[in-house]
């Protein structure tokens, strides 16, 4: 749900960062706050437990430029990856306008990316959306692990419509910005298509 | 349902800046802001500069959305309105029309009866600014598309934001 706000000259865009458990959503988001520019972004917001697992969600406001005349604001967020924070999952997906799956590359953790990504479907269909329709990218985390499985092999089960598919270890930044840019880039073509 | 775009134009946000701008003095208030159910921050009045707005819209709407589950949970639609108490400030959480959410942050030169009050009573004419807001975004997407500059936004204008 884009927010075009003539008054203040802004277009502002939700997207959320989908994905199993312990699989780097987080992790992404303090990347990103961390190598922007302070005077870009604002203040990365985190409801995690005290075991810093995230709750509710992350929240981080990044504008990346003017586009047309009117500043361009992402609002990013996390959802929490644990199973049962299913309730709260939906909740955030609520106004999305593009999705971002991060899988974990591990063998031991494939059930529970195709389990996410399952719950991603199911719970976009709840708030009235098609994964297939959305603007979505697949981020493959943790290539760096020992029992990363290949890459072929994680498109193959983990692709949904021929999405645009980057490699990362979130840890290092690697792959981090290539996969915002092109959901940033995706969510702004659907905006051109629908506005 | 997926909710719809918002678009806010000039003579509406003025509009709803100067309703919640009467709100705020008749109730005494510190602040007070609109904000979408989705976290985007309408319109915002009073000592707002040490706050982090764009944080406190995300935030509340997430509140608001819990709350709401919860209140289906027990059996109820939602709970309307949502009241924190702090030491010296208040943030009283209404909804307006649907889908939008009034936040008015107080301190102790107003009072929880004064600002419910004087709500209730600016809540109908605010629904009716955003009515209006909501029906323009609507007619602009049935037709009159062209009107929007973002139909014109080109591979090059997206290539320029990410510097390359």
């Amino acid at each position: 749900m884009t927010f075009i706000n003539y008054a203040a000259r802004e277009i502002n865009c939700k997207i959320v960062y989908y994905g199993p458990g312990l699989g780097g959503k987080t992790t992404n988001l303090k990347w990103i706050f961390g190598k922007s520019n302070p005077t870009t972004r604002g203040k990365l917001i985190s409801l995690a437990t005290e075991t810093d697992r995230t709750l509710f969600f992350d929240f981080l406001p990044l504008d990346l430029g003017t586009i047309r005349g009117f500043k361009t604001r992402f609002h990013l967020y996390t959802v929490p990856g644990q199973v049962f924070y299913d309730a709260s999952r939906k909740l955030i997906l609520k106004g999305v306008d593009g999705v971002v799956f991060v899988a974990d590359s591990q063998a031991a953790r494939m059930e529970a990316n195709l389990e996410s990504l399952k719950n991603l479907q199911s719970n976009l269909r709840d708030q009235g959306y098609e994964l297939a329709k959305i603007p979505y990218v697949l981020q493959i985390n943790k290539r760096d692990t020992a029992t990363a499985v290949p890459v072929e092999e994680m498109k193959r089960q983990m692709g949904v419509k021929g999405e645009p598919v980057f490699e990362a270890v979130a840890q290092n930044g690697t792959g981090v910005f290539d996969t915002l840019k092109a959901i940033a880039r995706m969510v702004l073509i659907e905006l051109r298509k629908t506005a | 349902m997926p909710t719809s775009d918002i678009v806010l134009h000039e003579e509406d946000f003025r509009a709803i800046r100067d309703l919640i701008q009467k709100l705020r003095q008749e109730a005494n208030a510190r602040v007070i802001c609109l904000v979408d159910r989705n976290g985007q921050q309408i319109a915002c009045v009073g000592d707002s500069d040490a706050l982090d707005m764009v944080a406190l819209a995300s935030l509340a709407a997430g509140n608001v959305a819990a709350t709401d589950s919860l209140a289906r949970l027990i059996g109820e639609k939602d709970f309307s309105t949502l009241y924190h108490e702090g030491e010296k400030d208040n943030l009283h959480l209404s909804m307006i029309g649907g889908r939008v959410i009034l936040v008015v942050i107080f301190d102790e030169r107003s009072s929880l009866g004064l600002v419910r009050l004087r709500v209730k009573k600016y809540g109908s004419e605010l629904a009716a600014a955003l009515e209006k807001m909501q029906q323009k975004t609507v007619k602009a997407k049935s037709g009159k598309a062209s009107s929007s500059p973002f139909t014109e936004i080109t591979d090059e204008d997206i290539d320029s934001l990410f510097g390359n």
